[in-house]
């Protein structure tokens, strides 16, 4: 792949003195940690000079989440026939409840489960355990919706804290009920970010879920599962079509709009196609060394990764997949040069910047580029070293790389580097609208989507069109 | 006129086992005989703080009571409090069996749960808080914690595991004396027939910086009373023990001595414990070596 042209005004240099100057207000100690975390991007280098997976440095304004999350609202939540159970308090499950946007088929209540189940711990839950009151509750949700195929139980805070063993009631009411009963120890104080939390999730899917099942199909040599798609605004439905068309068989979704049985019998595909590597790549692994099962990353982002994806994905194949994913690849060349014509003109050499999850920070460069957009800074809540060795290259020299940026400092590169527009969570949203900078709400999809796919890059196209270029920004000026 | 009565708080601590509940309600009950107005608030999940006054076991306790009804806010004071000899007042704070749950939120639950009812009457003189021997948590601490007990009474014995239990509740005494008024009292030694006790304890307290303010002898009368569940001081009102208890209550009622305690580097304590024979000077040539090596 060939190295990108120097975007023009971001420099090393520039890019050194900026991180400088933005750190010099931090005390020293604070300074001192946040340093190697931010950097200018050097493609050529084997591996991301910056550092990541750390604690977030107290008393900065991070926007991470903790494990809890990275297990409810990430691996687990999508997984649509089972009862997703927050054990303990009530906030977590509520504030969880519906918040990502992974849709979903079925009935809601009765074959699929979009609704908050807790156990709504009270004092004398804390003081006498509440592995009575989860074993009545997993027996109630399961009378109550018989449809479901499974239950999981995720561990609150307060349920590490006082040692209840959910693991042994797990396993009980998974013999009693014969149904999953899926025990996840996820509990928020572990670790350093949601990071942990997907990890933990793998586990338990590794521990009680996979090998569990048998597709009622018999297996055939196309089969493929998607690993790490959660279907955020339907984008695993803009997906399957593709790979469908391509003469593949999509066995199974993990686990945007996933069927936990389907989950289980996964490891008798042939291939795994993993999209968000940072949450899924442990199960990929896993498949791979225990059943031999393959995996390749793939990105389904704007046209250039499409293609480029499918013809890798064609390389495991024979030759009939070869020349089906040439056809599919002509076929919406015109599409997708009409989104081109459309929108590039209006956004050809306009920058931008992100700051999102574990993934769409070096996945959807490409889309942006597609459409004449250049990425100046980019960065995640929870990567690992491995994401950012994988990022450099999908940068231009010199470009500002940052990790766990705190509001401070992205307010702070964004004032300066003065993009077009903003591309990050609900929580950098009103700032940067309020400060007259054009943004988008990329976990989301900022309530559109999908963005994946031939489909999703139209709407994709549109909403940074709509974005940057609305002329809200002209009539209105931020009085500060 | 009357003189307006100023309610003492007391937390009586202790290795577990040195009796602390036996030594408490003793003392209470000595207190009681001389005209004062007391409420025991057990705390510990075994709940056995009151039962020698109670004359049984306390079927009602504030976390047994709480787990029946579903909330703490459904439950009353009279669901909780009960009234034993010489009109003391008695709860538990209960809890969890061994191994589930959280013992020690069950103690905040439930003093928060006392304080917030009012069953600090202005009527009463004393308030006892007997906690569980080893302040395994937080929740442990609570009856030390700012604004309730002033007073830390800390029973033992001459045996070494009892002293260095006593040595490590100054420590946490010195945590919270600091941001509290809470202090060391004394120590009450409960005899268990070691050499030269009394010279030791008050040999530890002085170190401490504090007193031993009683030396409780050992007498099996407190075993024949306790087969009755009764108080010595019920049982045999004229024993000699019954004298001691009385003692204790009056010495406590009379103290004036509360201190934030000096608690002694592990080296001190050793120093001490060679210095009176309970324990031996050490071999440094024998550590870590197997029978038979």
């Amino acid at each position: 792949m060939a190295e990108r042209k120097p975007i023009k005004g971001i420099t090393k240099e520039r890019v050194e003195q900026l991180i400088e100057e933005t750190l010099a207000v931090l005390p020293e100690k604070a300074k001192k940690k946040r340093e190697p975390h931010l950097g200018a991007n050097e493609p050529e280098a084997s591996t991301c000079a910056v550092k990541s997976n750390k604690k977030v440095v107290p008393g900065v304004m991070s926007q991470r989440g903790c494990a809890y999350a990275g297990a409810k609202g990430v691996v687990w939540g999508p997984i649509r026939d089972v009862i997703h159970v927050s054990h303990g308090p009530v906030g977590c499950g509520v504030y969880s409840w519906g918040t990502r946007r992974n849709l979903m088929q079925g009935i809601p209540g009765v074959t699929s489960f979009p609704i908050d189940f807790t156990s709504d711990f009270q004092e004398r839950d804390i003081v006498y355990g509440g592995d009575i009151k989860l074993e009545k509750l997993l027996r109630e949700a399961d009378g109550l919706f018989p449809l479901n195929k499974g239950l999981s139980v995720l561990s609150e805070c307060p349920v590490g804290l006082i040692g209840d063993d959910i693991n042994s009631v797990a396993k009980k009411m998974s013999k009693e009920l014969d149904k999953f009963v899926i025990p996840c120890n996820c509990e928020g104080f572990r670790g350093v970010s949601q990071s942990l939390g997907h990890h933990i999730s793998n586990d338990s899917i590794r521990d009680h879920v996979i090998g569990k099942r048998e597709f009622k199909e018999e297996a055939g040599p196309y089969d493929i599962a998607l690993i790490g798609d959660y279907n955020i605004g339907g984008d695993v439905w803009a997906a399957i079509p593709i790979l469908e068309e391509i003469g593949l068989n999509v066995k199974a979704t993990w686990t945007g709009d996933g069927e936990i049985e389907k989950i289980a019998a996964t490891n008798t595909v042939k291939l795994n196609l993993i999209h968000c590597y940072r949450s899924m790549n442990y199960m990929c692994k896993v498949m791979e060394e225990k059943w031999g099962i393959p995996w390749i990353e793939y990105n389904f982002f704007g046209p250039t990764k499409i293609e480029e994806s499918l013809r890798a994905i064609a390389e495991r194949f024979d030759a009939k997949i070869k020349k089906n994913v040439e056809k599919v690849i002509k076929k919406y060349k015109p599409k997708m040069q009409a989104v081109l014509d459309e929108y590039r003109p209006r956004l050809e050499g306009k920058t931008a910047m992100l700051f999102v999850g574990g993934l769409r920070p070096r996945h959807t460069v490409g889309a942006y580029e597609d459409l004449g957009i250049k990425i100046t800074g980019t960065g995640y809540e929870f990567a690992h070293q491995d994401d950012y060795d994988r990022t450099s290259p999908e940068m231009a020299k010199g470009t500002l790389i940052y990790d766990d940026v705190s509001e401070f400092e992205l307010e702070k590169f964004v004032e300066e580097l003065k993009p077009d527009m903003v591309g990050s969570g609900i929580k950098e949203k009103y700032v940067f609208q309020k400060a007259g900078v054009p943004f988008r709400q990329m976990h989301s999809w900022d309530y559109s989507g999908p963005y994946h796919g031939y489909d999703g890059f139209e709407i994709f196209a549109r909403d940074i069109d709509m974005a940057i270029n609305s002329p809200t920004w002209d009539l209105v000026k931020a009085p500060f | 006129m009357s003189e307006k009565k100023k309610l003492r708080q007391i937390a009586i601590y202790g290795k577990g086992g040195i009796g602390k509940s036996t030594t408490t309600q003793n003392t209470v009950a000595g207190l009681a005989s001389l005209g004062k107005r007391i409420l025991i608030i057990g705390c510990d999940p075994k709940a056995d703080s009151t039962r020698l006054i109670l004359h049984a076991k306390a079927q009602d306790t504030v976390m047994d009571k709480v787990r029946e009804l579903g909330t703490v806010e459904d439950l009353e004071l009279d669901d909780v409090c009960r009234r034993g000899y010489g009109d003391v007042m008695c709860v538990e704070s209960g809890g969890p069996e061994p191994g589930v749950g959280c013992a020690g939120r069950g103690v905040i639950t439930a003093i928060n749960f006392l304080e917030e009812e009012g069953a600090y009457t202005p009527d009463l003189d004393y308030v006892f808080y007997d906690v569980l021997g080893d302040v395994v948590c937080g929740g442990f601490a609570m009856p030390i914690r700012e604004n309730k007990a002033q007073e830390i009474y800390i029973v033992v014995s001459g045996e070494m595991m009892a002293m260095y239990a006593a040595n490590n509740i100054c420590k946490g005494i010195v945590k919270y004396a600091a941001s509290g008024s809470v202090r060391l009292a004394g120590l009450i030694c409960n005899s268990r027939n070691t050499d030269r006790e009394a010279d030791l304890i008050e040999a530890l307290a002085a170190r401490l910086g504090t007193q031993m303010i009683h030396f409780v002898p050992r007498d099996n009368q407190v075993q024949r009373a306790e087969l009755r569940r009764m108080t010595v001081i019920e049982y045999s009102p004229e024993h000699p023990q019954a004298q001691e208890y009385r003692a204790l209550a009056q010495k406590i009622v009379d103290n004036e001595m509360f201190i934030v305690p000096t608690p002694l580097e592990m080296e001190d304590l050793e120093d001490l414990l060679m210095e009176f024979g309970i324990m031996e000077a050490e071999d440094e040539s024998i550590i870590g070596v197997a029978e038979g090596a």
